[in-house]
């Protein structure tokens, strides 16, 4: 685990109160899709947990919604200034489990701001051979982001609108097979749940309040089959039979 | 060179910098950032007699200066702390560490301050009578002077190690508390643990936190914690671990100047995991810019 100074590279708004922010840093920290990073802000005494939506040559980019205080205060950030970061964090997805599935189509399917750290993963997943099937949920079109994006890495894409203003109609379940064979899900709770429904198995990402993001706090404590995982630690990322709901 | 070194109730610690209970797991997180051999002690995670799963999420809400918690005392029981995490801790740090001791009766504080008292590697037992985020006992036993000083007797009757009482803020007059803990035979008090404190979220018109309210900490409260620490080094002659909001050596000064001997980090260790670190890095430099030879020198001098 390591604290380091990143400078912004860029940091610009992509949907309704959803920014993309990208930094140089040493990308090989991140070791795998579904980590993320705690951001300490100036004026804030909690760090702010982001999921890594994509990583190059040395930069990462997120992707993060104002919300709050803090986000608001990320979203005027501009070009050149630094930020202190700890990294990586989390489990983030094995694709190797995915991979040794003989059971279909793996499907990526990202709720909202569980989308980000659906690309890298996207991109780790092609480059091991696999071509998932994506579907994309939002409230409405102008909160949709990266659709072109995982068009533009060949993958099949559905969105889905609670709304009915892009895409399919409904929720993310809707342009879901009655049963997935292997799922990568974030995204609210009750859409992880959903979809945990509606599949056999897979990998799902957590997202809770944190105090510290690294294991020490045990502030996101969750129940699992296993006992209790800290989400920070042992997750965000849960398998699909250990999880308790 | 200047000397950090401080004596609590006969254990010598080579600087009075100490995680407090609850924001350092059993270290091994903080030993992924840094060697933690240098600090002074370590106060490990509160340890009940059964493992505890702790309260629903979320347990966490930030606030100006600081956070509230209400983790609930999660722990993996006091059999486990002995067998397995107090023999890890070993394997990582060399030094004798602070066992934080709760229940939610007085059989459970003597059984589990029984058991963590014969663990060689425990070098204090500290009793923490002020958790506000439990249901049973905790912060109950120590808002009574009466009920303290009983329990403070009930651990002593049991132990051979020294005992510090955590006291609670949430109480009339702390000082109190302290005087009936030390007349009971406790050899020193830690304070202050959280003080009880809520955010609401706006848009959800609900309490933030699951179970309502939680522990306050943070840099917010150093001035409250100061105050407390102040006014309790003036009425009991134990020694006294200074605890709230501390987040630099020059708090340290502070606290020291307060009446305190040696002190606890908590929330900043969760906000920068370096804190520890740093305090101690940057403690010899204040101390040799305002002059200070010796810790001894400067505890309880402020007037």
């Amino acid at each position: 685990m390591n604290d380091v100074t990143c400078a912004i590279k860029s940091n610009k708004k992509i949907a309704d109160q959803v920014y993309e922010m990208e930094f140089y840093v040493n990308d090989d920290l991140i070791e795998r899709p579904g980590q993320f990073v705690d951001i300490k802000l100036d004026g804030f005494f909690l760090r702010r947990p982001i999921s890594v939506a994509n990583k190059a040559e040395g930069s990462i980019t997120l992707v993060y919604k104002v919300v709050g205080e803090g986000t608001k205060m990320m979203s005027s950030l501009k070009k050149g200034e630094t930020l202190d970061l700890l990294m990586p964090l989390g489990n983030g997805y094995d694709i190797c489990k995915a991979e040794s599935t003989e059971d279909g189509d793996i499907y990526l399917i990202g709720g909202g701001l569980g989308v980000p750290p659906m690309y890298l993963l996207a991109s780790s997943l092609i480059r091991a051979g696999e071509k998932p099937k994506v579907i994309l949920g939002f409230n409405t079109s102008e909160e949709v982001f990266y659709e072109d994006k995982f068009a533009a890495l060949g993958l099949d894409v559905t969105v889905a609108t609670v709304d009915g203003s892009h895409g399919i109609k409904g929720m993310v379940t809707d342009a879901m097979p009655p049963e997935a064979g292997y799922v990568f899900a974030c995204g609210p709770e009750p859409m992880l749940k959903a979809v945990y429904e509606r599949s056999r198995d897979g990998q799902f990402s957590f997202e809770s309040r944190m105090g510290c993001g690294f294991g020490a706090c045990m502030g996101c404590s969750c129940r699992t089959k296993y006992g209790s995982k800290r989400i920070c630690k042992d997750g965000p990322v849960l398998d699909r039979e250990e999880i308790i709901w | 060179m200047v000397n950090t070194k401080v004596e609590l109730s006969g254990l010598t610690l080579d600087n009075p910098v100490i995680p407090a209970s609850g924001t350092f797991g059993f270290g091994k997180e903080f030993a992924e950032f840094y060697d933690i051999n240098i600090l002074g002690s370590i106060a490990v995670k509160g340890t009940t007699p059964e493992p505890r799963y702790g309260n629903e999420l979320p347990r966490i809400a930030e606030c100006a200066g600081g956070m509230i918690n209400s983790v609930g005392l999660q722990n993996p029981g006091m059999k486990a702390v002995c067998e397995k995490e107090l023999p890890e801790l070993a394997k990582i740090y060399n030094k004798k560490v602070i066992a934080n001791i709760c229940g939610s009766s007085e059989e459970d504080y003597v059984k589990c301050a029984s058991m963590l008292d014969a663990q060689e590697q425990v070098g204090i037992l500290e009793i923490n009578i002020s958790c506000p985020n439990v249901k049973c006992g905790g912060m109950s036993f120590g808002t009574d002077p009466n009920t303290a000083a009983e329990l403070t007797k009930a651990v002593k009757a049991v132990v051979r190690k020294p005992v510090y009482m955590k006291l609670s803020p949430n109480v009339t007059d702390i000082t109190e508390i302290a005087k009936a803990c030390e007349a009971a035979g406790a050899d020193g008090i830690s304070l202050i643990n959280t003080l009880v404190g809520m955010r609401i979220d706006i848009k959800r018109r609900s309490p933030v936190i699951a179970n309502e309210t939680g522990g306050f900490s943070g840099p917010a409260i150093f001035p409250v914690a100061l105050g407390m620490v102040y006014r309790t080094a003036k009425a009991v002659d134990i020694p006294i671990m200074g605890i709230g909001g501390i987040s630099s050596a020059r708090d340290v000064i502070e606290m020291i100047m307060a009446g305190a001997t040696a002190v606890q980090v908590g929330a900043a260790n969760l906000s920068d995991p370096f804190t520890c670190k740093r305090i101690i890095e940057e403690l010899p430099e204040v101390m040799e810019e305002l002059g200070i030879e010796d810790l001894s020198e400067i505890r309880g001098c402020a007037k």
